[in-house]
């Protein structure tokens, strides 16, 4: 599950009309220097949240905007909805809802004035009255942009971008810097979204929200996809549902020895993997209550001294570190 | 939040293309009023700036009645100090003449500093006066005329005849005639290039215009909302200038209000689109706020707004002559000053419809949406 080219190609079946989004070998590079985008390859299906995680600068924004049609790819194809921006602009535009990273909607018109501002521009769409009450602003209905808190402002983000009644609807870090409570309201509007059939394409750096959210995710780094699937499969892959993480007293100062010390527990009882990172060891772990005293004793052996110990449910946070010895939100 | 609802929502009944396009011009020309009111700073620039300019520039041109002259006597030594006391009780007696007496040193340090224009000094030993001022100050040569005049027929002579004078200050030749055009011109010029520039490029800095070219908005519609809005707001923004002025300065419009009306609209129309032109790059408020001003400096000085573009030298008049603003300016005087027709400012009406034209091209070529 390294990468995308090693994920089976699910349902064969798939004609493009059954795919919200479908890209291949997507470039984008800025001044022919700074590679943004190198080759991605990406199916979402109908129905279905798709989240694209990635830390900042992996090019999850650029990948967003040249899906929306705001910019064009260096290279590659891309078909929405199994059209392509080229020759169906206007059909496209009608059809999708888009929630910019950062919007600033205009400070001092009401939450009603800017939906009904929105709701204007498609032929289609759906009740300004029911938008707002999807999005619950229905108590600030009558207030200006400027007065609203960033979970609402955000709310009425998404209400924009759902008022074109669209059939797929991307939103970009919809809940960064947003408070626990807000950023529940707002996934509650995405699965009632996906419950009546629309498809999403999400990019978050929060791994409990793709998790809540995404029947699949992908993992960009550089510009790449890095790894492809199910929240659930790319966690299974580390191969233990335990992370433990172990601090040295006087870790071993050359990598040569820290790759030794590291391979050695790889082959005690339990333990699925471990390697060196960050200046700690991170071990993968299936059953803790075997693996835990083997590890200790391994340890105490080889007289290296404890600074600390912690144990967690492995979550897409680590499959991201094993992927790529960072941490995502670096 | 509320149980989200399971069923898909209904759609609100689709309506005809051209209804939609009509309702997408008509919310984007509301959005844009509506920012505007709400906005108490650009309220104060389009309704009170020309107000208070008015206000201060009629009272500081206002037609006053001519200064009198303020001139010095100086009594120097007892021999002179009656004839002095003479020169001081003929001109005392004259209107247009301030008179004091005053020792030589006062006297001198009062034309040094300006507070007396001229000073008369009686001559020793025999009848006559001289005068001590500087040529170079318009007041001194005027105080000199003056003075001599009334010196001189105060000693007895006699003049040849007796002038009938006839004084000019009907309305229509007065300063204040002559600004209030010009003050108009400067608003159509400020509102449509700061009201539609600034406001473009802080959209765009908040990428609010990203945000709207992700929707099916037609551009067109986006562009045009502005000018729609430009146009509505026009007389509401002309209407109080001339009516002040009408009221308090008495200024009248002496041809026919529709041909104002047009000749209005078209100069506003033209900045607007001038204003759109200079934003339609530009990435925030600073950078079009400096593009503003260098091009709307050499109108503001050189058009006419507060004195007669004739005034610069001839070498430059072609320039300036063809600045949207001096044939806008040009034709708003003709109209309301010497009530020009809608054929006799056409040129002029043509003019800045022709720079209208070239920065509607330019600015939607050049626009940049994302």
């Amino acid at each position: 599950m390294h990468g995308a080219a090693s994920e089976p190609r699910v349902e064969e079946r798939s004609a493009t009309t059954e795919l919200s989004i479908h890209c291949n070998g997507l470039r984008k590079t800025y001044d022919d220097e700074v590679v943004a985008v190198d080759g991605l390859d990406l199916e979402v299906r109908v129905g279905e949240c798709f989240g694209l995680l990635g830390p900042n600068g992996a090019g999850k924004t650029t990948t967003v905007e040249i899906l929306e049609g705001l910019l064009s790819p260096s290279g590659g194809t891309v078909e929405i909805l199994g059209r392509r921006w080229e020759t169906d602009e206007r059909w496209l535009r009608e059809r999708l809802g888009v929630s910019l990273q950062q919007t600033n909607l205009p400070d001092k018109l009401t939450v009603r004035e800017t939906i009904q501002l929105f709701r204007s521009f498609f032929t289609e769409g759906r009740d300004v009255e029911q938008v707002i009450d999807l999005v619950a602003l229905r108590e600030k209905e009558h207030a200006k942009y400027d007065t609203l808190s960033g979970g609402q402002r955000q709310r009425l983000a998404v209400a924009c971008a759902l008022v074109g009644d669209p059939r797929l609807l991307f939103l970009d870090e919809p809940t960064t810097g947003l408070d626990p409570q807000s950023r529940r309201m707002l996934w509650d509007v995405v699965l009632a979204f996906k419950e009546q059939g629309g498809s999403v394409l999400l990019t978050t750096h929060y791994m409990d929200e793709a998790e809540r959210l995404c029947d699949r995710v992908g993992v960009i780094d550089h510009g790449k996809m890095i790894a492809l699937g199910t929240p659930k499969e790319l966690i299974d892959s580390l191969g233990g549902s335990q992370i433990v993480e172990i601090t040295l007293a006087a870790p071993p100062s050359e990598d040569a020895a820290r790759d030794a010390l590291a391979a050695s527990l790889a082959d005690l009882a339990g333990v699925k993997a471990s390697r060196f990172l960050t200046g700690r060891i991170v071990l993968t772990v299936e059953h803790l209550h075997l693996a835990l005293p083997a590890v200790l004793g391994a340890l105490r052996a080889e007289d290296l001294e404890l600074a600390n110990l912690s144990t967690h449910h492995a979550t897409l946070e680590d499959v991201f570190v094993t992927l790529t010895g960072r941490a995502l939100r670096e | 939040m509320s149980e989200p609802s399971k069923r898909a929502p209904p759609r609100s009944a689709p309506v005809s293309v051209q209804r939609a396009r009509l309702n997408a011009i008509t919310e984007l020309a509301l959005s844009r009023f509506r920012l505007f009111y709400r906005e108490p700073g650009s309220m104060f620039w389009t309704f009170g700036f020309p107000l208070v300019l008015s206000i201060v520039l009629g009272i500081a041109f206002r037609n006053r009645d001519p200064e009198p002259v303020v001139v010095a006597v100086e009594s120097s030594s007892a021999a002179t100090l009656a004839r002095a006391e003479r020169a001081r009780e003929i001109l005392a007696k004259a209107d247009d003449v301030k008179v004091k007496v005053l020792p030589p040193a006062e006297a001198d340090a009062e034309l040094r500093t300006g507070k007396v224009s001229l000073v008369v000094v009686p001559a020793e030993g025999e009848a006559g006066y001289a005068y001590r001022f500087d040529p170079t100050r318009p007041e001194s040569r005027l105080a000199r005329s003056v003075t001599d005049d009334v010196l001189q027929r105060g000693e007895g002579r006699s003049d040849a005849f007796a002038p009938v004078e006839k004084t000019v200050t009907e309305p229509g030749s007065r300063y204040i005639d002559f600004l209030i055009p010009g003050l108009v011109g400067l608003g159509l010029m400020s509102t449509g290039l700061w009201g539609i520039g600034f406001s473009l490029a802080e959209m765009r800095t908040k990428k609010l215009i990203k945000r709207l070219t992700a929707t099916p908005m037609r551009r067109s519609d986006f562009l045009l909302s502005f000018l729609l809005v430009r146009a509505v707001l026009l007389p509401i923004e002309l209407a109080p200038l001339l009516l002040f002025s009408r009221i308090v300065f008495d200024v009248g419009v002496r041809g026919n209000l529709l041909t104002l009306a047009l000749t209005a609209l078209v100069g506003g129309l033209t900045f607007a689109v001038m204003g759109l032109f200079l934003a339609c790059r530009a990435e925030n408020p600073q950078i079009v706020s400096g593009l503003i001003n260098v091009v709307s400096f050499p109108m503001y000085l050189c058009s006419g707004v507060f004195f007669s573009s004739s005034r610069f030298p001839d070498a430059v008049q072609p320039v300036i002559r063809y600045m949207p603003l001096t044939a806008l300016n040009d034709a708003l005087r003709a109209v309301m000053i010497d009530g020009a027709s809608l054929a006799d400012v056409s040129g002029k009406i043509g003019l800045c419809a022709v720079w209208g034209a070239v920065s509607f091209v330019l600015a939607v070529r050049f626009f940049k949406w994302r």
